[in-house]
Formats: C-alpha cells, structure tokens, sequence
C-alpha cells in the first residue's frame, strides 16, 4: 500500500470537511448571507421605508386604506404582467414581448366580442388561447432554434405588436360598448368596499394569481425544475431534467398570464385600446429587478416582483401627493433599479 | 476461466465510438464486478470519457456491446442508464447551487404528497424528502448537519461534493460512477471524499472512479483499467504495481504482459 | 395630362407595373409612429389626395415615439429617390433639422405638419393644429358652463409627459389661459399659483396613465374635483373610469383635445363635456397639394396671418353649447372625426 507524505499530514488534519458546521462571520457578511437566503428581505425594507417616508410627509391621506387599496390597482397589471416576468427571469430568460402579448390578447378579447358578436365568455377563451399561442411561438423559438431569449422576444415584440395593429385598425373599443355588450370583459374592474378600502377583482386576480405562482414555484417538482433550469441548465440536464420541456412551460405559462393581464387591463381602463401597455415589457423588469430577482436566473422569490411592483407603485402615489414633478419619480425608479441590480452582484457572491 | 464463478455486473464489449475521423474509443472492453472500487487511468486524449459515456447512454457506443448484470443493455440517454441503477457523479457536479441540499438530492425525482396535494397540485412531500435526506447523509457519516435547507452553494467544494456522491449513492442501486470527484478540491476535502467511496463500497456497491491523480487511485482501488489509445490497455492492482509502473504502462513505457502480475487482474474470487 | 397618361398606360402595360408607380413625381410622408390612429389617418389623407392628383405617396415613420434615425433615413432615402417633397410630423423638432436642411438644399419642398420644427423656419412651411387655440376654446367652454362656480372650481390637470414638449405645454396653457387663470409662463407647465389647480400629473396619453393620474390627483385634493383637463381624449376615457369608481363621474367635467372618433362618441354619451376637434386629414391632404403645386409652379405655401404656420383649424365639439363660443354637436363632430 502505498502512502505518499502527505497523506499522513492530511489525515492528521482530521474529517471536518465535510460538515457543515456554522461559522463566525462579520456583519457584513451575515447581512450578505441573510439577503442570499431572503433575496425579499431587501425590497421589503425599501417599501417599509418608502411607506413610513410619505406618511410623514403626506400625512394620512396617504396611508388611508382607500389610498393604499388605490395603490394596489394601480399595480395590478404591472404585477400580473410580472408574474410571467418572473417566471422568464428564473430560467435565466427575458421576455420584451409581454407587453405586447398582452395588448393582442386584449384587443382579440374586445374585438371578436363587441365586433364579431361572439359570446363573452368565449371572447375570453379566445385570448387566453392566443396568449398560450404567443408564448407557445417564445418558447418553440428559444427551445428549438436555440435562439437568445432576448432577441427572440425583441423580434416577437414587434410581431405581435404589428399584429395588433393590424387587427385592431388601431382603433379603440370604447367602455360604454363593451359594458353594453361585453360586461363580462370588464368584470376585472368590479370593485367591493372593505373597511374603506376598495378592492377589485382585478387586485383579486393579482393576488391569488401570486399565491399560486408561489405555491408552483416552491412546492411542486415543476417550480424546482424552473429554479435548476435558470441556475444551472447543464446541472439539471445532468440531473435528468428535461430543460427543453420547462423552458417551453414557462413561455405559455408567461403568455397565458399576459393573456390575463389583458383582461385586467380591459377592468381597469374600460376599453379596448391598441395604444395600452407599451411600457408593461419595461415596468415589469423593474418590477422583478426591484423585487431581487436575479437576471442571471435561478435565483429569487415571486414574492419580491410583488413587493417590487408595490415599491413603484408607491412612490409614484406618494410623489404625486406630495406634488413632486414627475421627472423625479422617474429618477427614484432608476437609483432604485441601480440599487437592486448591484445588491443581486454582491448577493450572489457568497 | 474463473468467469463463471463471478459475473462482472458492468461490462462493455468492443465498443467502438467514433467523433468524425477521430476514434475515440477502437474496440474496447470494460469490466466491473460486484463490490469493488475500479479506477480508470489514462491520459488525456485516451478515451476515458468516452468509454464512461458509452457504458452510461450519455454517448452511446457507435457499435459494441453493454451488458449490465448479464443482461445486454442500450441506453440511449443518462436517464436510460440512471433509471437502470447507474449513478453518476459529473466533474461539473450537476449540483443547482441556489437550491438547497434536499431538493438537490431529489432533482428530477421528487417525491409528491399522497393523496389529493399530491395528485392534483402536485404538492412536494418536503418532509418525507427531508427525511430520506438526512438518513442517507448520516449513512454517510455526513449528519453534523445544522440545516439541510442551507442552499448548495453555501456549501464548500468538498461539501458539494459530499452531496453528489450521497445522492449518487442514495439512489445508484447498481453502480456509482465518479469522474474526477476530487480534482477541484483541496487535500483536506479529498481525503473526506475518498473516505465517502470506501464507504460506498462498504456498503457493496460498486464503485468506478475516473481520476488523474495516482496517490488516490492507489489508496481506493481494488482494481486500476488502463485506458491507452482508446482502448482496455491492461487490468493492474495497486498491490501489485506500484504508481509508477502504472504510469509506465499508462503512457506506453512499459508493456503491461512484462510485469510478474500480468497485464489483466481479475478481482478477488474471480 | 392626358398626354402622358397615355403613355404611362402604354409603359404599364409593356412592363406589367401598376399606373401609379408611373404617376408624375413623388411626395413622401414621414409620420412619428404608425402605430398611433391620428397618424394612421393622416396617411390616409394624403394617400387620397396624392391619388387624386396622380402622385405617388411614399410613407415611412419612425419606431417609437421619439425614433429620430429612422426619420433621418428616410428622408435621406426621398432624396435620393428624387421626391419632389416631404411631409413630416418631426419625432425630434431640433435633431431633424440638418436633414431638412439637406432636402431643401437638393430642391425638396418640405412642410412640417402637426410638429413645427424648431426653429419653425427651417421648413418650407408648417401645417398645424393651433394647439394653443385648442386649449383656449375647451378652456373658455369650461369656464361659461361652470358660470358662477367656476371661481372656486377645483381643477385637475392630466397632461402628456415628464419632457414638456411643446404640443403638452401649449394646450395646457392655453386651456387654462381660456378658462381665466393667469399661467406666469407660458412656456412653462406648473409654474400657475392659482389655488384652484389640484396638481398636474401625467398621463403618457392613454387610458391607462389617465386612470392613474385622475386617482393620484383625487387622493391629493381629498375627492375634490370639478374640472379635469386632459391631453387627449384616451387620457380623459381613462380619467372617467376614475371618476366613475368613486361614483363621481356625473358631477365632474371633463374637457379634452384631439376629435378621434371614440373621443367624440364620448361627447355624445356625456363622458366628455367638449372636446377642441384638430384636421390631420385635411393637414396631410393640403400638404400633398402644396407639394403637387410647387413642383408645377415653384410657388410655397404661406402662413396664416399673425401666427408662424399655416392653421388647419380646431373646432369645438360639444352638445352643450354655450354663448359666444362657436361649437357644434358630437354628431356633425363623428362626420369628420378621425381613428
């Protein structure tokens, strides 16, 4: 048997490789440690501060229960459109063509009702076919052609929007139209009063819509399979995942939900209009990048897009009641941006 | 022949894989037998990867045979030879370093709730995948544990490492296949992942293990394959060569049927 | 005419190309987007007006709202292709003025319509809405149908963006200019003191930002509202809904710009109380003649007097009119709406 030297010297050293005992670390790197395991922790702060902040300077309009419950509809696409930003942004993807899978789907949903005369319900079936269809058209691209997610969703971008534009003949559908013949198309914009708050299906939608992606992403095989698929796709190939198989769920998923935020989109504006939602591609990744959401996939909670999406919303609320010139809302979405994206680098460097 | 005495439980019969005008494995056989840690040496170039790729379905043999416990076998794919109780562990580690350690172990083979969770929402059965986890690691000897929901790249690289091989272990019910578990660690962390093969083949599962380094090689195995030129080169001991006649013979130095041993041992019993 | 007419059908059918491509010369179009219907409709009035004439109308428009390069390429690819003149709403009234400068310079007549280009002169002519007019009229129509109550009228502001272009600051302040308020600037949104405004908040003109802006701007004045301006007339659609959710829509006027055809149905339905009505028909299709004109003669169009472009005319649409206010209804309004 042969026993080289420093075998002995590493056997002296003893085993305690491989146990995972705790270590001692800085604040610094506690903190670090603490937002890689609670990427939310991060935004939620942010939110608590930004919440406290205009309360001291607006006073209690605006934390009125009516303000706050306005603050969520005024999320509520963004945070839906989110969602299936989110799910993209896990597999280490991007999708710009939300926003204009969205629109097509409304427009799809407004037309074949009010124009065709179809029945409403099957109006809406139709668009949420079509946002499967779209996202299905993602995800064969990226899966089967091997084409970057990126430039992929940038082409379908403007093909979907050009379709709209087509089928829409760019012309609105108005509100008083649909109510009379398609009621069911606004349903998203019926509202309830609750302890002064005022809450729509819409807001409902979003809601239920997050916990259910929360429960799919961390407690059933296929939201493990998304996590691995954006970690490390080698790995989860490796690991006998069908990578291909998720990344294809995930874009009709995605497609499917934007097909839903139209229908949130058509409550809360009333209308059919082939002008809506060409900055939900934008908002949204703000959304998910504020919420710790990393670019580089596999890493984030949905629970963050929500927060992420709130953190927008209220400031754009609270800045408007304070009266402060639009720009510098603009300004305090990008420093917070800036933020998020250089917390993920440190994060990500445990 | 002792053949009949004991069956190899892997083996591969003039396998042949061809990448373009390059040969990369030219007719070569493969035998592994029940209970005993196999390593395979070779330089770089020799065909190691493709012989394993062959036997595993990753890459499967352009002609040849795969026999696993005597019965002719063709994988396909790596979930062909996984599903037939072949584990692998990759170099790469095929660990998702963002999820945590038993939902690493389960990848791809979770465990769902029974009845309606399970059936209908597809619900993890966390606690019963917890569970598992934490015997197979003190199996192991790897339960000083704090938290198995730590992520995987909290982990160090020995720790990582400790994971695939237990998963490995944990649901390779015929064999365990390493490739270079140990060149990306430190001294203290290989020698913790030698100890988790012995282990392993302890516990009688057979092991192979791919590895440049000739200290280990010598320490875990029973027995050395010497891959040359793409095909089974010679069947050494650690008992009874040293490393450098295995490197000799390795690099084409020494021919192999000079050494009093001769060119292919069989194992213990064989 | 007739002459080469003849002899244009003759080469047509030799060479099996459709007659207008053999048409007397080209005019070309540059829209900011084609996606937005007032441009949509603008290139449908100059595509009549350029068959009438017999000229052929080549159309290009820029990505985006803003999409500067894409208008420079195509006025660079009229040059070449030897147009007798452009037409072009300017994405970047500044940045496109060495283009045009160039166009000109190779014998190209070129008119600004909607958008003057800054500054005004570097065009051959403009062709434009008068945006302040438009504010002025809504404006004044606001202040006669609140009557009394106009003195201590609370006031919402939704306008365009955070970039203030000139179309958003005009209309603005020519609304409130019309409804009495002293504006301090006119060159400047938000600069008034009258404690009647609420705020001024933006709407990125569509339903959706109209929405957003009438809640934020209702939250801060406590639900006091009497008169909401808006841009545009997706903007005011979207501030109703708005109002309506707080069951405010009947007691609050709305006033709005633009006289698209959803804009105007809305007049007629009372979501919108009136609305200023603009031609980009008519802009388009006078442009194509002006262009048609110059070829023939050399002559350029001129100015409306005592402004720096040429007036296509505003009209107000309401079906509450009010004295000394010229106006008429929503349905001689939906004959010439547009989109």
């Amino acid at each position: 048997m042969s026993n080289d030297n420093f075998e002995a010297v590493a056997e002296a050293a003893g085993g305690s490789v491989a146990s995972f005992e705790p270590e001692h670390l800085g604040f610094g790197e506690r903190l670090q440690r603490f937002l890689h395991n609670y990427p939310t922790a991060a935004p939620a702060f942010v939110l608590l501060v930004a919440v406290v902040g205009f309360y001291l300077i607006v006073g209690s309009r605006f934390l009125s229960a009516f303000n706050l419950s306005l603050v969520f509809q005024q999320v509520t696409i963004i945070g839906i459109i989110g969602v299936a930003q989110t799910l993209v942004i896990l597999t280490a993807g991007i999708d710009l063509s939300v926003g204009a899978i969205m629109v097509l789907c409304s427009v799809i949903m407004g037309r074949t009702a009010v124009l065709m005369g179809l029945p409403a319900p099957l109006a809406l079936m139709l668009g949420l076919l079509a946002g499967a269809a779209c996202g299905a058209i993602n995800g064969l691209l990226i899966t089967r052609l091997r084409l970057p997610p990126f430039i992929t969703t940038l082409g379908t971008w403007s093909i979907f929007f050009a379709l709209n534009l087509w089928y829409s003949e760019s012309e609105t559908i108005r509100s008083q139209d649909l109510a009379t013949q398609a009621g069911l198309l606004q349903w998203m914009g019926v509202s309830f009063n609750m302890a002064g708050a005022r809450i729509t299906m819409g807001t409902l939608t979003m809601l239920v819509l997050f916990f259910g992606m929360w429960f799919a992403l961390n407690h059933t095989p296929w939201g493990r399979h998304v996590y691995a698929t954006g970690d490390d796709p080698q790995a989860a190939q490796l690991a006998g995942i069908n990578t291909d198989r998720v990344l294809l769920s995930v874009y009709i998923v995605a497609g499917v939900i934007c097909a839903l935020a139209a229908w949130a989109l058509i409550g809360r504006i009333g209308s059919v209009s082939p002008q809506a939602g060409q900055s939900a591609n934008l908002d949204s990744i703000t959304a998910v990048v504020i919420g710790g959401t990393s670019l580089f996939g596999g890493r984030g909670a949905i629970a963050g897009t929500l927060i992420g999406a709130l953190v927008v919303g209220v400031f754009r609320n609270g800045l408007a009641l304070a009266g402060v010139d639009v720009l510098w809302q603009e300004f305090a979405i990008g420093l917070l941006i800036i933020t998020a994206v250089a917390t993920d680098q440190w994060i990500r460097r445990v | 022949m002792a053949a009949e005495k004991l069956q190899p439980i892997l083996a591969g019969r003039n396998l042949v894989k061809r990448y373009g005008r390059v040969t990369a494995l030219d007719h070569s056989d493969f035998d592994l037998y029940p209970g005993e840690v196999l390593a395979v040496i070779g330089d770089n170039g020799a065909g190691k990867s493709s012989l394993i790729k062959a036997l595993t379905g990753a890459a499967p043999p352009d002609s040849g045979e795969v026999f696993l416990d005597g019965k002719k076998v063709e994988f396909r794919n790596p979930m062909d030879g996984r599903q037939a109780g072949i584990e692998t562990v990759y170099q790469t580690l095929a660990v998702s370093p963002s999820l945590d350690i038993v939902d690493n172990l389960f990848l791809g083979r979770e465990r769902l709730k029974p009845g309606f969770l399970g059936k209908w929402l597809h619900m993890l059965d966390r606690k019963s995948m917890a569970a598992v986890a934490r015997d197979k690691l003190s199996e192991l000897g790897l339960l000083t544990i704090q938290n198995i929901r730590q992520p995987v790249e909290t982990l160090s690289g020995g720790q990582r490492q400790a994971v695939a091989v237990a998963r490995a272990a944990a649901f390779g019910s015929k064999v365990v296949i390493m490739d270079e578990p140990t060149a990306a660690l430190g001294v203290k962390e290989s020698r913790r992942v030698l100890n988790l093969i012995k282990d392993v083949r302890d516990r009688g599962m057979p092991v192979v293990l791919i590895s440049h380094n000739m200290p280990h090689v010598w320490e875990v195995a029973d027995r050395i394959h010497v891959h040359r030129l793409g095909r089974r080169h010679a069947v050494i001991r650690p008992r009874t060569h040293t490393m450098s006649e295995g490197v000799a013979i390795m690099t084409g130095a020494m021919d192999p049927n000079t050494h009093a041993a001769g060119a292919f041992a069989l194992p213990e019993g064989a | 005419m007739l002459k080469r007419n003849a002899s244009a059908l003759a080469l047509a059918a030799s060479l099996l190309v459709p007659v207008a491509a053999q048409a007397e010369g080209i005019v070309g179009l540059i829209t900011k987007t084609n996606t937005n219907p007032f441009f949509v409709k603008m290139k449908e009035g100059a595509e009549a007006k350029a068959k009438e004439l017999g000229v052929e109308l080549r159309s290009f428009a820029g990505k985006i709202d803003g999409d500067n390069e894409s208008q420079v390429e195509a006025v660079e690819n009229l040059i070449a292709a030897g147009a007798k003149g452009i037409l072009i709403t300017p994405n970047d009234s500044k940045a496109i003025v060495p283009s045009i400068a160039k166009a000109r310079e190779a014998g190209l007549l070129v008119i600004a319509l909607d958008t003057p280009l800054e500054p005004a002169d570097a065009a051959d002519a403009t062709f434009a809405t008068d945006n302040f007019k438009a504010g002025e009229l809504i404006g004044e129509w606001a202040a006669a149908t609140l009557g009394d109550k106009a003195r201590d009228a609370s006031i919402a502001m939704l306008d365009l963006n955070a970039n203030e272009v000139s179309v958003d600051v005009l209309r603005d302040q020519g609304f409130l200019k019309g409804f009495g308020i002293d504006v301090k600037d006119d060159k400047d949104i938000g600069d008034e003191e009258d404690a009647r405004i609420i705020g001024h908040d933006v709407t990125d003109g569509n339903e959706e930002g109209g929405r957003t802006a009438m809640e934020n701007l209702l939250q801060k004045s406590g639900g006091e509202v009497d008169l909401v301006y808006t841009i545009n007339e997706p903007a005011a659609a979207g501030a109703y809904e708005a109002l309506k959710a707080v069951g405010k829509e009947k007691e609050v006027l709305i006033v709005s710009i633009d006289g698209g055809c959803p804009g105007v149905k809305n007049i007629k339905e009372g979501v919108i109380g009136a609305t200023s009505m603009q031609f980009p028909l008519l802009m388009a299709s006078m442009g194509v003649e002006a262009i048609v004109e110059f070829a023939k003669s050399g002559k350029k169009p001129e100015n409306s007097e005592g402004l720096d472009f040429f007036n296509t005319g505003v009209e107000l649409i309401t079906d509450a009119p009010v004295d000394g206010i010229e106006s008429q209804t929503a349905d001689q309004g939906l004959e010439k709406c547009w989109g």
